[in-house]
Formats: C-alpha cells, sequence, structure tokens
C-alpha cells in the first residue's frame, strides 16, 4: 500500500513458500499490519525507545485498524479474523518492536479475552466495544512481588461485602499499568492457601485506591510502560467480578491466548533481524570483500534462516490446530519456549554481524535483542515452559 | 457520486524482475503482485468523495487473469462497493485496452471515471485519456489536488515549475498523481467485508493491436561508486574525474 510514501518496506522472509499456505485474507491481513509498521511504527520507535516511552499517539490508528481483540466475534465490535490472521497481526508488530506487540498482546488477549471467555453479557457488550476502539486502554495484573512464576501463591485478596467487593494487594511489572482505563485483576476470594478461589475483577483505573507506578530503569521493551500496582481498600460493585473465573486456571487459560500470540510475535522480530543482517552482509566491504562472502557470517545467516524456518511452520501448524480448537496449553509451551530462544539468538547474533553499527538505535537488532530479554521471562519464563513440557511427557511435576 | 477506478495488478515495485524465456515478458514466478499503487490514490479518491457526498457507488474494474481478483478484493477492502474483474488477457496496445474499458463503461452512468496516472509496469500513460475519448467525455490527467462544485470539476496539475489548474464538466476522466491523497489501508473489518462484497467476472476478448513489444531488457547493472577524498581537498579530484571519465562537465 501506498508505496510512494512508504519510507522503507520490509518483504518478509519467506524460504519455503509458507504464503502458499496462506489464505488469501490471511496474507492481506499480514501485508496491512506490515504497511502500518512501516509507515506509522518505524518512523519513531527508536526515539521512543531511547527516550522510554510507548507511542501512546498510534493507538486511535491500531484500533481504526482492527488489532485489538482481531479473533473476537464482530458483533463486539472486533475483526472476527481466525487464530493464524491473528498470529500473522502480532508477527509483524513484533517485527516493529516488542513493546507495541505487547500492548496489543495486553488489549486483546489479557484484557478483552478474560472478559470475552469469564463475563456477563452485559460486561461483554459494555468493555468489548469500547477496548476494540481503543476508547478504553487495559492492563492485566496477576504477577505480584514475590510470585511471580508462581502465581497461584498470590496474596492479593477480595472480600466480599454486603454491596460489593474490596480489593488489596500489589501487582508488579504489569504492561500498560499506568496508562490503562481499566484493569483484569486478579484476587483470592477465599483462603491465601486456596488458589482454587482466584477469581477475575474489571477494575476501573480511576477506583479510589488504585495507583500505578512506572518501574524505572527499564533496559528492555522500553517503549512499554511496565507499572507497580497498589489496590488499597478498592471498594467495587457486585458485577465486577467475572463471573465464569475461577481458579488459577482462569488466569492460565489468557496466558495460553497471549503465549500463543507471543510465538507468532518472537517469529517477526527474528525476520527483522535477519532481514537487517542479511541486507548490512552484502552491503559492508571489509577487507576488500563484503562480510557476507565470508564464511563465518554465512554460517550465521544460515542458522538464522533455518531456525526462522522451522519456527514458522511450527507455528502455522500451532495456528491451525487452533482455529481447530484442538490445540493445548503444552503446545503452546513448546512453541513460545522454541520461538523466543530462536529470536533471542537471532537478534544477538545479527548485533554481533553488524560489527559496531550494530550497538546503535538507527539499526533494530539490538532493540529486538533487549526487547526479547522480557519476551523470554514474561509469560512464563523460558524455564517455566521446560518444566511444562517435561510434567506433560513425564506425568511428575517438577515446580 | 457515482464512480469508477480502474485498477491494474502489477508486480511490486521491489521485486527483482527476472525476464521471461522469451525475452518479451517478466518471468511471474515468485513475483508479489500488488494494486498498481497510483491507482490506490484513485481508490482513495473514489472512497473519499463517496464519503463526503453522503451517498453514491464506487466500482472497480480490472482487466486481468483470475489473479486479479485479488487485488479486486484488496480494493473493496479498502472500501470500494463492488468490483468488475475483465477476465481476459490484456495487450500491449493501450488502445485496445481503452477499447475494452469504454465498451464496459458506457451507459453504466458513471460521474467520473478514476485511473492511475500511470501503471508502474509498462509507463504507457494512454489508457486513461483514450477510455476518455471513446466515451466522449473530457480527461484531465496527472491530478494532483481535486475539488467538485455543483457538477463541475476543478483539478490541479504539477506541471514542470508550476501548477496549471484546469476545469471541465462532469461526467469526465480523470488520472491520479501521487500527492492527491493517502491511500488508506484496508482495515481488518473491510478486509473481512471484502469477502461478502459482490465481484463479477465478465469474460472479455481483447484484441491485438497494432503496438507489439519486440524485446524486454534490464536497466545495466549500476558500478559500485567510489569515494575520491573528503572535504574541499577531493575537490579537483572530483572535478577532474567528471571531466575525463564522466564527461559531463
Ligand atoms: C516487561 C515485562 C512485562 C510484564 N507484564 C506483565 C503483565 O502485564 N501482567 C503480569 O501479570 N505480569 C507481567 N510480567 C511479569 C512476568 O510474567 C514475570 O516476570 C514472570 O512470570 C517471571 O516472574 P519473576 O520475574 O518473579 O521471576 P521468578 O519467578 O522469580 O523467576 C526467577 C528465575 O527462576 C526461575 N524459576 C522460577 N521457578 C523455577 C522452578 N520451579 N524451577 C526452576 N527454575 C525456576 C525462572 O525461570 C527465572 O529464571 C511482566 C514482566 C516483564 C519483564
Amino acid at each position: 500500500m501506498a508505496t510512494a510514501t512508504a519510507t522503507s518496506k520490509f518483504s518478509g522472509v519467506d524460504f519455503y513458500n509458507i504464503d502458499s499456505l496462506l489464505s488469501e485474507d490471511e496474507r492481506a491481513v499480514r501485508d496491512t499490519v506490515r504497511s502500518w509498521v512501516d509507515e506509522h511504527l518505524m518512523p519513531v520507535i527508536g526515539e521512543c525507545y531511547i527516550e522510554g516511552k510507548f507511542p501512546k499517539q498510534l493507538i486511535p490508528g491500531m484500533a481504526e485498524l482492527g488489532l485489538f481483540g482481531a479473533n473476537l466475534p464482530e458483533e463486539y465490535g472486533c475483526a472476527g479474523l481466525n487464530n493464524v490472521a491473528y498470529g500473522l497481526i502480532m508477527q509483524e508488530l513484533e517485527r516493529g518492536d516488542s513493546g507495541i506487540r505487547s500492548f496489543a498482546s495486553v488489549q486483546g488477549g489479557l484484557v478483552m479475552y478474560p472478559i470475552f471467555a469469564f463475563g456477563s453479557d452485559a460486561q461483554k457488550t459494555y468493555w468489548l466495544p469500547r477496548l476494540a476502539s481503543g476508547q478504553e486502554i487495559g492492563c492485566f495484573g496477576l504477577t505480584e512481588p514475590d510470585y511471580g512464576s508462581n502465581p497461584g501463591g498470590m496474596i492479593t485478596t477480595a472480600r466480599e461485602t454486603k454491596d460489593g467487593w474490596v480489593l488489596n494487594g500489589t501487582k508488579m511489572w504489569i504492561t500498560n499499568g499506568s496508562q490503562a482505563t481499566v484493569a483484569v485483576i486478579w484476587a483470592k476470594t477465599g483462603e491465601l492457601s486456596d488458589s482454587k478461589s482466584i477469581r477475575g475483577f474489571i477494575v476501573p483505573t480511576s477506583t479510589k485506591g488504585y495507583t500505578a507506578k512506572d518501574q524505572k530503569g527499564k533496559l528492555s521493551l522500553r517503549a512499554s510502560d511496565t507499572s507497580e500496582i497498589h489496590l488499597e481498600d478498592v471498594h467495587l460493585p457486585k458485577d465486577a467480578i467475572l463471573p465464569k473465573s475461577g481458579g488459577l486456571k482462569s488466569p492460565l487459560n489468557c496466558l495460553t491466548q497471549a503465549r500463543y500470540g507471543i510465538s507468532w510475535g518472537a517469529i517477526g522480530a527474528a525476520m527483522a533481524c535477519y532481514d537487517e543482517a542479511a541486507s548490512y552482509a552484502k552491503s559492508r566491504v571489509m577487507f576488500g570483500k563484503p562480510i557476507g562472502q565470508t564464511q563465518i557470517q554465512q554460517v550465521r545467516l544460515a542458522d538464522m534462516l533455518t531456525e526462522i524456518t522451522k519456527a514458522q511452520l511450527l507455528t502455522l501448524q500451532l495456528g491451525r490446530l487452533k482455529d481447530a480448537k484442538t490445540m493445548t496449553p503444552s503446545q503452546v509451551s513448546l512453541a513460545k519456549r522454541n520461538n523466543v530462544n530462536m529470536a533471542t539468538e537471532c537478534a544477538r547474533e545479527a548485533r554481533r554481524l553488524l560489527g559496531a553499527n550494530g550497538i546503535l538505535v538507527e539499526y533494530h537488532s539490538m532493540r529486538h535483542m533487549a526487547n526479547l530479554e522480557s519476551v523470554y521471562t514474561y509469560e512464563g519464563t523460558h524455564d517455566m515452559h521446560a518444566l511444562i513440557l517435561g510434567q506433560e511427557i513425564t506425568g511428575l511435576s517438577a515446580f | 457520486m457515482k464512480v469508477a477506478v480502474c485498477l491494474k495488478r502489477v508486480p511490486d515495485t521491489t521485486t527483482k524482475i527476472v525476464i521471461g524465456s522469451d525475452g518479451k515478458s517478466i518471468d511471474e514466478n515468485g513475483v508479489k503482485f500488488v494494486p498498481n499503487p497510483y491507482d490506490e490514490y484513485a481508490l482513495e479518491e473514489a472512497i473519499a468523495l463517496k464519503e463526503r457526498a453522503g451517498a453514491g457507488e464506487t466500482v472497480v474494474y480490472s482487466l486481468g487473469g483470475d489473479s486479479s481478483q485479488e487485488t479486486i478484493r484488496t480494493a473493496l477492502a479498502m472500501g470500494i462497493d463492488r468490483g468488475v474483474l475483465l477476465q481476459g488477457a490484456g495487450s500491449a496496445d493501450g488502445f485496445e485496452v481503452a477499447k475494452t474499458f469504454a465498451a464496459e463503461l458506457k451507459g453504466g452512468g458513471f460521474d467520473l471515471v478514476l485511473f492511475g496516472k500511470l501503471a508502474v509496469d509498462d509507463y504507457n500513460m494512454q489508457v486513461g485519456p483514450m477510455t476518455a475519448e471513446l466515451l466522449g467525455v473530457p480527461c484531465i490527467t496527472t491530478v494532483a489536488h481535486l475539488t467538485l462544485a455543483n457538477g463541475a470539476i476543478e483539478a490541479e496539475r504539477e506541471i514542470e515549475g508550476g501548477i496549471e489548474v484546469c476545469t471541465c464538466s462532469m461526467p469526465a476522466v480523470l488520472t491520479i498523481d501521487k500527492g492527491l491523497n493517502t491511500p488508506r489501508l484496508p482495515s481488518l473489518k473491510g478486509i473481512m467485508a471484502a469477502k461478502k462484497k459482490p465481484l463479477e467476472v465478465r469474460p472479455v476478448h481483447v484484441g491485438v493491436g497494432t503496438l507489439m513489444v519486440s524485446s524486454l531488457t534490464l536497466p545495466p547493472e549500476r558500478l559500485a561508486g567510489r569515494i575520491v577524498g573528503e572535504g574541499p581537498d577531493a575537490v579537483p579530484a572530483l572535478v577532474s574525474l567528471l571531466r575525463t571519465e564522466a564527461k559531463v562537465l
């Protein structure tokens, strides 16, 4: 689109003609988001990253394209796409920056999805169109200072009163926490030892007792807001609870949605790094020949292309399983773990191939490299996904 | 306001072109095709004109094989109401293509027919004006700014060193230059909606005409550049090379 006005165009990585496995509308969705990233995100992302600020001005454009909750039904103002098209959106956004993809993942997978899956009809009709249109911005509060990989241990509580609920606790590392207008907060309604009593609550962030403070000093995911949330006697009406949520499996179910998107997103980041490295290798001349003409750099590039291609096929099949409603959470764990690790390796190798230029923000590999350390850690660390797979294989839990 | 846009499917401008074995056509293997970029401005204008008028219809026509349906659906995803594929092989002779379009558009009741100012694959700039002639309506080419009032058109054309303002009455054919607007991206909802919009397929026979492509060659490879020095010290060397080697001074 708009070839003549685009600053530069990303043409993707497709060594196995994987495009031929996509439908026409899946490709159209991918191309639209790719052009949007070229035209709107790429020109500003470097500066946002350096300044540590999320490009808020892009939210209306993202909403207008329909990027939020794009796989949810049309009746709620969403695009009603299948899960492969949804994954391709995440891939293209993260080709730009993991922070922007995180924003979309949180809004769609972690805020709209739980309202869609566990909410009442009234909650769905009120919140989903507002979140799809970007009128409301959401965040998802599960992690706590002392409960990261083990969210079931959380100590945030929701106590029922005669006319509603009172929430108390602290949530940590919450993407969009400070700019959100609404938070989905997970809290225990029963004993602290009872993870089955975990329920989700819709908390407008203007409610008295809700405060959020941005985490300072991040060296990763700098173009995304990450905050600490304090909940001090936050009074909510009775209908703030997500009626169909119940137990730790509810937030984990949301994480499965978001992790699915991350599996695709990581491929995007890896493609960006490979693309940058391949073009740099062909143009950078050292010792009288392009560095791409040396065996070491060729191995680097060959490894990247191989890993990207494997991840693409793996993830496309995961998407087809999700569309067929047979995808399992441990299949998502395998893809999240593999793809994010693959992308961190690509980013690091690309950065190295670029020499000194590779440490500059004008190039993208180091930004991706640093971002991917967050992606590696959130939504279940790389290690935790190995343990999930280990449990699946042996039937024995190591955590 | 009833507006038609004629749209061509062309190779993406960033695609690496390989000449086919016949030496007169491109090898389409692995080539990514896109809507002609200038036609995108025409599509945007048509959609915006209808939006501003608050009523009317926009129709996209494309001449080509079945693969052009995908290109048409991109236009529908942007917001065009319906599409017509004139199914058949094109011709290198723009006049034959214009005859095909004119035959289809005649009697369509269009207030405006929009083309891109050129198609980036063959750079002919002919089909728009020829279609206008065949339809017996005025034509303004390379429109960079457009105002419509009371059935009259005022269009600005960016000519060498200035701006020319032309007027004509409707119906008319306009060929669109870049800069007229910023084409919107098809939204995701638009892409889904496009699947449900009407897309009619009408087989056509385009004459061969009198103009043939006899050969196609790629431009010569650009030679690597050379740095002759830095700062003012480099000027004498540069001037001498421009004289002796490039022979431009
Ligand atoms: C930028 C960013 C954004 C985030 N956004 C959100 C958000 O929006 N909402 C939200 O709720 N959370 C969010 N998180 C939190 C994230 O999900 C947690 O950081 C993550 O779950 C890890 O928890 P932790 O940091 O407490 O690490 P810990 O759980 O303390 O883990 C530390 C290390 O120990 C390892 N480890 C832990 N347990 C075991 C075990 N049993 N066996 C072996 N090794 C183990 C881990 O793999 C890791 O290497 C975000 C995090 C980041 C960095």
